[in-house]
C-alpha cells in the first residue's frame, strides 16, 4: 500500500515537472520577442539568443516606433479601440433583437431567415470581399453614402460578417428563456420595445459577454477587412495595419518590429489575465455551439 | 400574445440590412463576376462562361497553393490533435498549477495573425537558425520556411503553437464530460493509464473529436494573415515547368492574383473553388456527426 502511494506520488512529481517544462517550451517564443525587443539593432542582428546588454533599450525602441512619422501608432491605437468597442456594441445589439425575433415568431419567414445565417458562416471572406469593396465604392459614387476609410462603414461591416455567428449564439440561449416572463410583461401593457430591453436584455448578459469575447478578439487582430475597407495609408488605420505598415518600412529592424509586436499584443493579453476565467469560458461555449 | 408586424421590422432591420449588404449580395455578385470579364473598374462587364475556371485549373501557382494548402491541412490536423490531446490530459490529471498551464497554452490564441506571423518569421529566420549555427545541428542552419519542402511543415509548427491551446480547451470539455466512475471503476479492474485512455476515454470523446476536425481543418484553409507576413508567399519554386511562390497558401494567392495582377474575375473563380472546398468539408462533417448520433 505505502509502495503503492510512493510509486503515485513519483509519477505525480513527474507530471508536475513535465507540465513545467511544457509551459516553458510554449513561452519561449514570447520571451525571444521580449528579449529581442529589448536589444539595440546591432545587439539583435549579432547574437539574437544573447540577453540584452543594458537596460533602457525597450523604452528607446518604444519611442522611436512612436516618434517615427510613416506609421501614427498612437493614432491607430485609439482607432482600433473605437472600432471593437462600436462593432461589439453594434453586434450585440443587433444580433440580440434580430435572434429575439426569429425566436418568439415563429413563421416560415423567420425559420428561413435563421437559416441563412447559420449557413453564411461557411462564406470564406475571400468569396466576398472585392465584390463588397466594389459594392460599396458604388454605393458611395451614386448615393453618397461613404462607407470605405470611415469608421461607421467598418463598423457596418463588422455587424454583417459578425452577426452571423452572433445571431447563432443568441438564438441557442433565447430558445430557452420561458415565455411566461414575457408574457406578463405583455399583459401589464409593454410594448413590444420596451419588454425587450427592460426585460428580456438584461437576462442576455452571459451570452453578451460571450459573443463579444468571440468577436473582440478576431476584431482587435483582423487584418484583410480593414485594409480592404481602410488602405494602407487611409484616415483610419487600426493597429494590426500599423504593424505590417511599420515592418514594410523598417525591413529586418527586428528590434523595433518586435516592438510593435509587443504593443499588439500587450492589450489583448493584460485583458486575458484579467478575465481569464470568462475568456476561457466564452471560448469553449463559442466553440460547442 | 399581441405582436407587431412593424416593431418586428424595425428589431431585424440593421442587422439584415447589414447582412444582405455585407455578406448576400456581394456573396451572390461574386458568384456572378466569376462568370465574367469584371475587373473592378468598368461598370459594364461581359459573360466569358467557364473561361476563368478553366484558366485557373490550368495555372501552376492555383494547383501549387492547392496542393501546399491541402498538405498544411493534413499536418495541422495530425500535428494539433496530439499536442493538444496530450496537454489536455496533463491540465486534467491531478497536476497542482493545472489552471495555470491551461492560461499558458491557450495565450498564444490572443495574439493576430500578423503578430503571429512576425514572430515565427524572426524565430525561423534568426532565432532557431542561431541555435542551429551554436550547437552545430546540419539541419537548424537554415530556416524551414526558406524552403519550398519545408516552408509549410514550417508553417503548420507556428499554427500548432498557437492553435493547439483552443483546441486543447474542447478536449479538456470533453473530458471533464466522461463520468469519473467509469474511469475509476477501469482502473480497480486493473487497466493501465494507457489502456484507459485508449479504449474509454477517447471513443467517449468522439463528438469533441468531429468538432475539433472540422475546427482545424477550416481554419487551416482560411489561413491568411499568418501567411501572409510568415512568409509572404515565398519561397519560389518549380511546378509543371513554371516558376511558383512554394509558401502560398489559397488565400494569399486569391489575394495576390486580386491585386497585384489585377485580375479580379479570375481571383473570384479561385475563391468560388475555395469555397466550395470549404462546403464540401462541412457538409461532411454534418453527416458525420449525424451517423454519430444515429449510432448512440
Amino acid at each position: 500500500m505505502a509502495q503503492a502511494t510512493m510509486r503515485r506520488r513519483r509519477r505525480g512529481i513527474g507530471l508536475e515537472v513535465l507540465g513545467g517544462l511544457l509551459l516553458l517550451v510554449w513561452m519561449i517564443p514570447l520571451a525571444i520577442v521580449f528579449i529581442n525587443a529589448s536589444k539595440t539593432y546591432g545587439e539583435v542582428t549579432a547574437n539574437p539568443l544573447a540577453l540584452p546588454a543594458h537596460a533602457g533599450a525597450f523604452l528607446d525602441n518604444l519611442r522611436a516606433v512612436f516618434t517615427d512619422r510613416t506609421t501614427d501608432f498612437a493614432g491607430a491605437f485609439w482607432d482600433s479601440f473605437l472600432v471593437t468597442a462600436l462593432s461589439l456594441a453594434t453586434i450585440v445589439l443587433f444580433a440580440s433583437m434580430q435572434a429575439w425575433v426569429l425566436v418568439r415568431r415563429k413563421t416560415r419567414l423567420s425559420a428561413a431567415a435563421f437559416f441563412l445565417y447559420v449557413a453564411a458562416m461557411v462564406i470564406p471572406f475571400q468569396v466576398v470581399m472585392y465584390p463588397m469593396i466594389y459594392f460599396f465604392r458604388s454605393l458611395g459614387e451614386f448615393l453618397g453614402l461613404r462607407l470605405l476609410d470611415t469608421h461607421h462603414g467598418i463598423v457596418f461591416a463588422y455587424l454583417g460578417f459578425g452577426c452571423s455567428m452572433s445571431v447563432f449564439i443568441f438564438h441557442g440561449f433565447i430558445k430557452n428563456i420561458p415565455l411566461a416572463l414575457e408574457e406578463s410583461a405583455t399583459i401589464d401593457g409593454c410594448s413590444q420595445g420596451r419588454l425587450f430591453f427592460s426585460v428580456v436584455f438584461p437576462l442576455l448578459r452571459p451570452v453578451c459577454l460571450t459573443v463579444m469575447i468571440l468577436q473582440g478578439i478576431w476584431i482587435w487582430n483582423d487584418y484583410l477587412l480593414p485594409v480592404m475597407m481602410l488602405g494602407t495609408n487611409g484616415r483610419v488605420q487600426t493597429v494590426p495595419i500599423a504593424v505590417k505598415m511599420f515592418a514594410g518600412t523598417y525591413i529586418k529592424q527586428w528590434n523595433l518590429i518586435l516592438v510593435t509586436t509587443v504593443l499588439a499584443m500587450l492589450p489583448v493579453i493584460v485583458f486575458f489575465l484579467f478575465a481569464q476565467k470568462y475568456i476561457i469560458r466564452g471560448v469553449i461555449e463559442g466553440a460547442l455551439k | 400574445m399581441k405582436r407587431n408586424l412593424l416593431w418586428d421590422f424595425a428589431f431585424s432591420l440593421p442587422c439584415f440590412l447589414a447582412f444582405l449588404l455585407v455578406i448576400l449580395c456581394p456573396f451572390f455578385l461574386g458568384a456572378w463576376y466569376s462568370f465574367t470579364d469584371w475587373n473592378g473598374i468598368n461598370y459594364t462587364v461581359n459573360f466569358v462562361g467557364w473561361a476563368n475556371y478553366r484558366n485557373i485549373f490550368s495555372s501552376p501557382q492555383f494547383l501549387f497553393s492547392l496542393y501546399q494548402t491541402l498538405l498544411y491541412a493534413l499536418l495541422d490536423v495530425v500535428f494539433i490533435h496530439v499536442v493538444a490531446f496530450g496537454l489536455a490530459l496533463l491540465v486534467t490529471s491531478r497536476v497542482r498549477l493545472r489552471n495555470v498551464y491551461r492560461a499558458g497554452f491557450f495565450l498564444p490564441n490572443l495574439i493576430g495573425g500578423i503578430v503571429l506571423g512576425f514572430i515565427w518569421q524572426f524565430m525561423y529566420k534568426d532565432f532557431f537558425t542561431a541555435i542551429g549555427k551554436l550547437l552545430d545541428i546540419p539541419g537548424m542552419k537554415t530556416s524551414l520556411i526558406s524552403s519550398a519542402s519545408t516552408v509549410v511543415l514550417g508553417m503548420s509548427l507556428a499554427t500548432t503553437w498557437q492553435y493547439a491551446g483552443y483546441i486543447m480547451l474542447i478536449f479538456v470539455a470533453a473530458i471533464q464530460g466522461v463520468p469519473q466512475e467509469v474511469l475509476e471503476s477501469a482502473a480497480v479492474d486493473g487497466a493501465g493509464a494507457f489502456t484507459r485512455v485508449r479504449k474509454i476515454l477517447i471513443p467517449m470523446m468522439r463528438n469533441a473529436f468531429t468538432i475539433s476536425l472540422f475546427l482545424v481543418i477550416t481554419t487551416s484553409f482560411k489561413q491568411f494573415e499568418k501567411n501572409l507576413t510568415l512568409t509572404n508567399g515565398g519561397p519560389a519554386t518549380r511546378f509543371l515547368g513554371k516558376v511558383v511562390q512554394g509558401g502560398s497558401l489559397v488565400p494569399l494567392t486569391i489575394y495576390n492574383e486580386s491585386v497585384s495582377a489585377n485580375n479580379l474575375s479570375k481571383g473570384q473563380a479561385m475563391s468560388v473553388v475555395f469555397f466550395l472546398v470549404l462546403v464540401l468539408f462541412s457538409l461532411m462533417q454534418v453527416v458525420v456527426s449525424k451517423r454519430k448520433e444515429v449510432e448512440q
